[in-house]
C-alpha cells in the first residue's frame, strides 16, 4: 500500500495514523463489515474494531459539520469511496469503477483503509471526536442519526450550479479552479481507460483457462507412442496456457492494486478539491451579495447589513486562507502519491514479466527436450 | 471458422447413386484383363470422372481430357481398374514434363504410375531423398481491375530432392489454381483412402474487400489467405504419394497453368459440402457394414472425438484472440488518454512521466497485436486446419463404406445371377445359358475385385491415419514451441519496457 509521509501533528487521536488497517470484509446477507485494526499510540496494544459502510458515512458527516472550525469550508476533505453493495446494479459497479474489480473486495478495502489514512493525518479533522470513536468505540457509531452536514454536493448542486464558472477576485484561485476543471476531467477519462484495461484483461485470463481445460479433453487413452506423444503434448498446452492465465492474471492484479487505485483516488480526491473550490466560490457570491445589499439598503437597515456584509467576508477571508493551505498540500501530495502509484506499477509489472519469462523459458526447454 | 460465404451448390456431385439402366457391369463383350482395358467402352455414369474420360483414355485425342475437368473418375472406370491391378510393378516411371503430361498418361506404362503396389515403391525407393523442401508463398499482388481483380501470389519452392529439375524456382498463382490443384488431387486419390489436404476457404467478402475496397481494408484478409496458402502446399507435399503427382509437380514448376475451371464446385467449402452429401448418402443407404475390423470402428469413433474437441478448441482461442485484439485497443486509448493528462499537468517532473506512460503504453499495445496476430495464426490457423482436415478423413472412412457396399452388391448381384443360371438349367435355351454363364464368370471377377479394392483401400487408410497420427504430433509441437518464443519475446520486450520507465517514475520528485 502506499507509504504515508507520518505527519507529525498535535491531535489527541490515540491510535497511529498509519498503522490503521482494514484487515477483513465479512459478508453479512446483503451487506459488507469491514475490520479495522489500529495500534495505541501508548504501544500497549491494538484496537479491533466492525464497521459497516454507514459508520463510514458517519464520520464523514461529523467532519463535514464541524461549524466550530474556522474555514471549515475550506478544507478538502478526503473523499469517501461509494457504497459497496452485493449483487450490484450495473450503474452501482460502473460508480465505483476499478473498486468493484479483483476478489473479494480488496481493492475497496484499500480505498476505504487509505480515507482513514488520510482523515488520520490531516491536521485538522484528526482532532475530531468522531474520529476517535469510529477507530476505536466498540459500539458502531453509524446507528445513531447525525445532522446532515451543510456540505452536502447534493443539496447544492440543484441550487447553486451556476456559480460553478462565477468569476474569482483572486488570480490565485482563478487559475486553480481552471487547472482543476481540466484535471478533473482527464483523470477520469484516464482511470476509465484502465478501467477498461482491467477488465479485457480479467477477459484473457479467462480465455486462457477456458483453452487449458478443454485441452484436457483431447487426451487420448491407449498404447500408440503417437497418441501417447499427442497426449502428451496437449497436456504441455495446457500448461502454458494456464501459465499464460495466471500471468495475464497476475498482471491485471498489479494493475488494479497500484495504479488503478492510484489514479481512483487521484480522479476522487480532485473532485474533492472542486468541491471546496465550490464551496468557497459560493462564499464569494454571498458576499458579492451582502456587499451590494449593504451598499443598496437604506440607513435603517444598513448596520444589520453591514454587519452581514463583515461576517460574510470573515467567512470568506478565512475559508480562503485554509483554501490556499490546503491546495498546497493537495498539490504536494497528490504528486507524492501518483509518484508511488507509478513506482509500484512499474515495480510489481517488472517483477511478474520476469516471473513469466522465466516460467515461459521452462516450458519451452521442457518441450524442446521431449521426443 | 472465419469465413461465413458459401458458395453455389456444386454443378456436379460425385456421390449420385447409381441411376437405373445403368449396368453395374460392362458389355458382354469386355472381359477383365487389364491388357485390354481399352476395349471397355463408358460404363454407368453415375459418377462423374475428372481426367482423362473412360472412352477418351486410350484415345489420342487429348483435347477430350479437359472437356470435363470437374468430372471425377468413376469407380467403375477403366483407369481405376488399371490403379488396382496387381500387375508386374514396373520401374518408377520418370516425372514427365509438365506440359506434356496429358499424351504419355495415355499410355499403360506411365499409367502405371498410379498403381498402389508402386506406391509402396515410391516410399521405399524414394526413402533416400528425405523430404527436404520449403515452400514460400509471397508478394501478394492485385491484378486487373474492379470486379475482374484478382490476387496473384509468387510461390517459391526450395529444394534439393532430386525430383525437381532445380534447386529453387518460382511461379506466379492465383486463388483458384489453388484450389484446382486441389480438386484434382481429390477426385483421384480421395476415393481410394487417401487424405488430401483441403484447400483454403473461399471468401466471397475477402475478395470483395480486395477488388473494390482499399489496400489497407483488404490487408489482413490477405495475409490470413497467404499463410492459409502456403500451409495448404506444405502439408500437400508433405505427403509422399502427393508429392510425386504430376499435378502437384506441375503447379509448383510450370510457369503457365491452364485455368481451373468450375473451381466454385471443389473449393474447400464445396469439398465439404460434397462429404457430407456423401455421408448424407451413405447413411441413408443404412448402411449396416458388419465392421470385421474392430480397429476402424475405434478409429472412427476417434475422430469423432477429435474433431468435436478440435472444434471446441476452435472456438475457443478465437474468443482469447478476440479479447487480445479488444486488448490493444483499450491500450492504445489509455495511452492517449494518459497523454492527455500529461499535458495537462503542470507538475514538470509528473507530466514527463506521464508521457514516458504513454509511450510505455503505446508499445505495449504492438505487442498485445503480436501476440493476438500469434495466437492467431499460430493456434487459432492450425486448429481450423486440423478441423479441416478430419473432413478429409471422414470422407475417407465414407469411401470405404461405399466400396464395401458396392463389393456387397456385386456379391448381391452375382448369387442372384446363380440363382437364374441354376434355374435355366432346367430350360432349354442355350444361349441364355450361355449368357447367363458369361455374365456370372464377369461378375465373379467383379466381386473379387470389389473385395480387393476393399482390402486395398482399408489398407490405405491405415496406413494414411498412422501418418496423420504422427503428422499431428509434428505440427502441434512445432506451433507450440514456436508460440513459447513468440511468448518469451514479448515477456523480455516488457521487461525492458518497464526497466526503462522505473527510473522515469523514481525521479518525478
Amino acid at each position: 500500500m502506499m507509504e504515508e509521509v507520518k505527519e507529525v501533528v498535535p491531535s489527541t487521536l490515540g491510535v497511529s495514523s498509519h498503522s490503521i488497517k482494514v484487515t477483513e470484509v465479512v459478508r453479512d446477507g446483503d451487506a459488507l463489515t469491514f475490520i479495522i485494526v489500529s495500534q495505541k499510540l501508548s504501544g500497549t496494544g491494538e484496537y479491533l474494531v466492525d464497521r459497516t459502510y454507514e459508520d463510514f458515512e458517519w464520520l464523514q458527516q461529523h467532519l463535514f459539520s464541524q461549524d466550530d472550525v474556522p474555514g471549515i469550508q475550506g478544507i478538502i476533505f478526503p473523499p469517501l469511496p461509494a457504497k459497496a453493495q452485493l449483487n450490484a446494479s450495473a450503474k452501482a459497479t460502473k460508480q465505483l469503477g476499478v473498486l468493484a474489480t479483483g476478489q473479494d473486495w480488496q481493492p475497496y478495502c484499500m480505498a476505504l483503509e487509505t480515507y482513514l489514512h488520510q482523515v488520520a493525518s490531516h491536521s485538522t479533522l484528526n482532532k475530531n471526536k468522531g474520529l476517535e470513536i469510529f477507530l476505536t468505540s466498540s459500539e458502531p457509531p453509524g446507528r445513531q442519526k447525525v445532522r446532515k452536514g451543510i456540505f452536502n454536493r447534493l443539496s447544492q448542486a440543484v441550487e447553486g450550479m451556476w456559480k460553478e464558472g462565477h468569476k474569482d477576485v483572486d488570480e490565485f484561485f482563478q487559475t486553480e479552479r481552471d487547472h482543476n476543471l481540466t484535471l478533473t476531467g482527464c483523470t477520469k477519462a484516464v482511470a476509465e481507460r484502465f478501467l477498461d484495461v482491467v477488465l479485457t484483461e480479467q477477459k484473457i485470463a479467462v480465455a486462457c483457462g477456458h483453452f487449458s481445460t478443454a485441452l484436457h479433453l483431447c487426451v487420448e487413452a491407449g498404447e500408440d507412442p503417437d497418441k501417447q506423444t499427442f497426449s502428451k503434448i496437449c497436456v504441455k498446452i495446457s500448461e502454458v496456457f494456464d501459465s499464460m492465465r495466471k500471468n495475464v492474471f497476475s498482471v491485471s492484479e498489479n494493475n488494479v492494486r497500484t495504479l488503478g487505485l492510484g489514479l481512483d483516488l487521484e480522479s476522487r480526491c480532485q473532485e474533492a478539491e472542486k468541491e471546496m473550490l465550490f464551496r468557497r466560490t459560493c462564499k464569494l457570491v454571498e458576499l458579492e451579495t451582502a456587499c451590494r445589499n449593504a451598499e443598496r439598503v437604506k440607513s435603517v437597515k444598513k448596520a444589520a447589513m453591514e454587519e452581514l456584509k463583515t461576517m460574510a467576508e470573515k467567512e470568506f477571508d478565512q475559508t480562503s486562507g485554509v483554501a490556499k493551505q490546503e491546495i498546497t498540500r493537495f498539490h504536494d501530495k497528490r504528486v507524492e502519491m501518483l509518484q508511488q502509484a507509478l513506482i509500484q506499477w512499474c515495480e510489481t509489472q517488472l517483477l511478474s514479466a520476469r516471473e513469466s519469462a522465466d516460467r515461459y523459458n521452462e516450458h519451452l526447454q521442457a518441450l524442446r527436450a521431449m521426443a | 471458422m472465419a469465413d461465413t460465404a458459401r458458395d453455389p451448390p456444386p454443378e456436379h456431385t460425385d456421390f449420385q447413386e447409381l441411376e437405373d439402366g445403368d449396368d453395374l457391369f460392362p458389355e458382354p463383350t469386355t472381359t477383365q484383363e487389364q491388357s485390354e482395358p481399352a476395349s471397355l467402352p463408358a460404363e454407368d455414369v453415375s459418377t462423374n470422372s475428372n481426367g482423362p474420360k473412360q472412352d477418351s483414355l486410350f484415345d489420342d485425342d487429348p483435347e477430350d481430357l479437359f472437356a470435363e475437368a470437374t468430372e471425377e473418375v468413376s469407380l467403375d472406370s477403366p483407369e481405376r481398374d488399371v490403379l488396382l491391378s496387381d500387375g508386374p510393378s514396373p520401374a518408377i516411371t520418370p516425372i514427365t514434363p509438365p506440359t506434356s503430361v496429358l499424351t504419355p498418361r495415355m499410355g499403360l506404362p506411365h499409367a502405371d504410375l498410379f498403381t498402389h503396389s508402386s506406391f509402396d515403391e515410391i516410399e521405399e525407393e524414394e526413402g533416400g531423398d528425405s523430404f527436404d523442401m520449403l515452400i514460400s508463398v509471397s508478394d501478394p499482388e492485385k491484378v486487373g481491375d474492379g470486379m475482374n481483380a484478382y490476387m496473384a501470389y509468387k510461390v517459391t519452392t526450395k529444394t534439393s530432392m532430386s525430383l525437381f529439375k532445380s534447386h529453387e524456382f518460382s511461379v506466379k498463382r492465383r486463388f483458384s489454381d489453388f484450389l484446382g490443384l486441389h480438386s484434382k488431387l481429390a477426385s483421384k486419390y480421395l476415393h481410394i483412402g487417401y487424405i488430401v489436404p483441403p484447400a483454403p476457404e473461399k471468401s466471397i467478402v475477402g475478395m470483395t474487400k480486395v477488388k473494390v475496397g482499399k489496400e489497407d481494408q483488404s490487408n489482413e484478409f490477405v495475409e490470413k489467405r497467404r499463410a492459409a496458402l502456403e500451409r495448404y502446399l506444405m502439408r500437400t507435399v508433405k505427403h509422399p504419394i502427393l508429392l510425386k503427382d504430376p499435378d502437384v509437380l506441375q503447379f509448383l514448376e510450370s510457369s503457365e497453368l491452364p485455368r481451373a475451371v468450375s473451381t466454385q464446385a471443389l473449393s474447400g467449402a464445396g469439398l465439404l459440402r460434397m462429404v457430407n452429401k456423401a455421408a448424407d448418402a451413405v447413411n441413408k443407404m443404412t448402411i449396416k457394414m458388419n465392421e470385421s475390423d474392430a480397429w476402424f470402428e475405434e478409429k472412427q469413433q476417434q475422430f469423432e472425438n477429435l474433431d468435436l474437441q478440435l472444434r471446441k478448441l476452435h472456438s475457443s482461442v478465437e474468443s482469447l484472440v478476440c479479447h487480445r485484439r479488444e486488448l490493444s485497443v483499450n491500450t492504445a486509448l489509455f495511452a492517449k488518454s494518459a497523454a492527455m493528462l500529461g499535458n495537462s499537468e503542470d507538475h514538470t517532473a509528473l507530466s514527463r512521466a506521464l508521457s514516458q506512460l504513454a509511450e510505455v503504453e503505446d508499445k505495449m499495445d504492438q505487442l498485445h497485436q503480436d501476440q493476438a496476430n500469434a495466437d492467431f495464426y499460430l493456434f487459432s490457423e492450425l486448429l481450423g486446419d486440423y478441423v479441416r482436415l478430419i473432413t478429409a478423413v471422414k470422407g475417407v472412412f465414407d469411401h470405404r463404406m461405399k466400396t464395401w457396399q458396392k463389393w456387397q452388391d456385386s456379391q448381391l448381384l452375382l448369387q442372384k445371377k446363380r440363382e437364374a443360371e441354376a434355374k435355366l438349367q432346367y430350360t432349354n435355351k442355350p444361349d441364355k445359358l450361355q449368357q447367363a454363364k458369361d455374365e456370372i464368370k464377369e461378375l465373379e471377377g467383379k466381386v473379387q475385385l470389389g473385395e480387393r479394392d476393399f482390402e486395398q483401400i482399408s489398407k490405405t487408410i491405415r496406413k494414411e491415419l498412422s501418418r496423420f497420427e504422427k503428422e499431428r504430433v509434428t505440427d502441434f509441437k512445432t506451433v507450440i514451441i514456436k508460440y513459447l518464443e513468440s511468448l518469451v519475446q514479448t515477456q523480455q520486450q516488457l521487461i525492458k519496457y518497464w526497466e526503462a520507465f522505473l527510473p522515469e517514475a523514481k525521479a518525478i520528485s
